[in-house]
């Protein structure tokens, strides 16, 4: 489904990325494991367009998406739970939600597809983002009872249910998910691994980063290792847990 | 005895006449006084919230940029002065072609709705020219950019336009209402009435709208407005059209209540806009009509009460006392986030 293809990117002279390749299969979770700085939110943020890498290709079901802006990536079916979560603090728990349907929507609402689409057609597409948001009300029920409240008034770990509620109301094929478990409680992220591998479940592809390497790989099924901008080790995810290399530096065995 | 008994007796009835008269006249006189004080204090505010929704509606516009790019729009305040050019040129134009004759009313509609639309793509053209480009530089950059445009308008103004006061075509006689002795211009209802209708509408629209929460969106995180599939540059065009279109309706106003015009108008009231929108917090778009609508106020009420030969000091005056008692404004907040 993705393929990062030799991926050069830069801070301004700073290579942050030293050619990196990276393949996501349809149905797969992938995690991208490693210390801080070694690349991991680069990676991401490249495959969104937030930052532009200098060369490579980044093929999405065999088409480039280098280049294209971010806002189009998305409507292409790549959405993003960023670090720190991110969400709208004063815009409502409903309100941030509905910026995360926000491209689904636009196509029903601008005057071309107005002239040119059936209203048939229409009230079909405004049914499904509806039942979206049920969805997302059913996978995150504590997002139902506070859909009035400001989203910046939500716990930390209610912050990360709906900045992933958020980024799935735009109905992705692929959903990169970075660093879902940091700064929570040990029991709210074992409910968030659980949250991921149902949306999984559903035929979301997952690419995850994260610190918490021993539960990031026992829930995935590949995983690669990246250390300063390159790529050092890549596997099945049991192969990583039982890999030396790995034990020693990242599950602290 | 007698005699002087008697006239005693009279001048002691004129005492008490006169001091009855005198308490009775001292409590008119205090009634006629407190009333007309009343009446004065009525109409200078009248005459300051018609100030004050011009400075509001100028407002809008600075605080809106600033809420999403960060960026004091320097220019904002020529964008209002091109409104109230645009006015005259069009006023004047449909009084040659006999519009104006033929129906007042519906000329009126169009030079509104014409400035409208060539205020907003001098807002839209602005900010695609001399600010876009500028994006990713240091703030300091798109600030001085806003500058040169705001410098660049004000000369092309004077030259095509000249640098003598233009008059706003004398076409209608502004009736007076009187209300309880105090008198207001239909004008003034007019830009009442319109200030208080575009404010409203301006609210729900960013309120309910989906363009408008997403104008919320990316003015909180503009990264994460565009992961989500929100255009940033359509968002940041949009507001500049908005605002330009709010600085047009007031200068169209301001040049029919005043009737004069000049190149340099921009200038005094954009600074005067953009302490309103700092007074209310600036990025708050409740902040700037309730400071527009303070600014006013205060504006009318230091000039009649005081003196009018610092009337726009009084602006500033209260700028410095609400930043040394609420830096943020009125209805900024200190920003809390949960991490």
């Amino acid at each position: 489904m993705l393929e990062l293809k030799d991926i050069h990117t830069y801070y301004g002279l700073i290579e942050a990325l030293k050619g990196i390749r990276i393949e996501v299969k349809n149905g797969e979770i992938v995690c991208l494991i490693g210390s801080n700085g070694a690349g991991k939110s680069t990676t991401l943020m490249t495959i969104s367009g937030i930052t532009k890498p200098l060369s490579g290709d980044i093929l999405l079901e065999g088409k480039s998406i280098k280049g294209i802006s971010p806002h189009s990536i998305v409507r292409m079916g790549i959405s993003q739970v960023p670090e720190g979560r991110r969400i709208f603090p004063k815009l409502t728990v409903r309100e941030n939600l509905e910026m995360g349907a926000y491209s689904v929507v636009s196509d029903q609402l601008s005057v071309f597809k107005k002239i040119t689409t059936k209203n048939l057609q229409q009230t079909t597409r405004n049914k499904e983002s509806a039942t979206q948001l049920e969805k997302v009300f059913e996978l995150f029920p504590v997002l139902k009872e506070r859909h009035k409240q400001l989203g910046g008034t939500l716990s930390g770990g209610e912050q990360q249910m709906l900045a992933i509620g958020r980024a799935l109301m735009s109905e992705p094929k692929l959903l990169l998910l970075d660093e879902p478990s940091l700064g929570l409680a040990p029991i709210i992220v074992s409910k968030i691994f659980k949250t991921i591998r149902e949306i999984n479940r559903e035929g979301i592809t997952i690419l995850l980063v994260e610190q918490n390497a021993r539960a990031a790989l026992k829930l995935s099924h590949r995983g690669y290792v990246l250390e300063n901008g390159r790529i050092v080790l890549e596997g099945k995810g049991e192969e990583l847990l039982n890999n030396e290399q790995v034990k020693r530096a990242y599950l602290g065995e | 005895m007698l005699i002087v008994n008697y006239s005693s007796g009279i001048s002691q009835d004129i005492k008490n006449l006169s001091i009855e008269y005198f308490i009775f006249a001292s409590l008119l006189q205090n009634v006629i006084s407190f009333c007309y004080n009343l009446y004065m204090l009525l109409q200078q505010l009248i005459n300051g919230l018609t100030l004050g929704s011009v400075y509001a509606l100028i407002a809008l516009g600075y605080t809106m940029v600033y809420g999403i790019l960060e960026l004091i729009n320097f220019a904002h305040g020529e964008i209002y002065m091109l409104g109230a050019y645009l006015g005259i040129i069009l006023m004047v134009f449909f009084t040659a072609i006999g519009l104006t004759s033929y129906s007042l009313s519906l000329s009126l509609i169009l030079t509104f709705l014409l400035s409208i639309i060539f205020c907003a793509s001098y807002g839209f053209t602005m900010e695609k020219i001399a600010y876009k480009p500028l994006r990713k530089a240091p703030r300091l950059s798109p600030l001085i950019s806003a500058i040169g445009v705001s410098i660049f308008l004000q000369n092309y103004v004077m030259l095509t336009q000249g640098a003598t006061d233009k008059v706003f075509p004398h076409l209608f006689e502004s009736s007076t209402v009187t209300f309880l002795s105090v008198s207001m211009t239909s004008l003034q209802i007019f830009i009442i009435l319109t200030s208080a209708v575009v404010m409203v509408s301006l609210r729900l629209f960013v309120k309910n709208t989906k363009i408008g929460k997403a104008m919320r969106a990316v003015a909180q995180d503009k990264i994460m407005a565009s992961l989500l599939g929100i255009n940033i540059d359509t968002v940041i065009s949009v507001t500049f059209i908005i605002g330009s279109g709010l600085a047009a309706i007031a200068g169209l106003m301001v040049a029919m209540y005043y009737g004069l015009v000049n190149y340099f108008i921009g200038y005094i009231a954009g600074i005067k806009a953009f302490t309103a929108a700092v007074l209310g917090g600036i990025g708050s778009i409740r902040g700037a009509m309730f400071g527009g609508l303070l600014l006013g106020l205060v504006e009318s009420l230091g000039a009649s009460y005081i003196s009018s030969e610092y009337k726009d000091a009084y602006a500033f005056i209260i700028l410095v006392i609400i930043l040394l008692v609420k830096p943020g404004g009125l209805f900024g907040k200190a920003e809390l986030e949960k991490v």
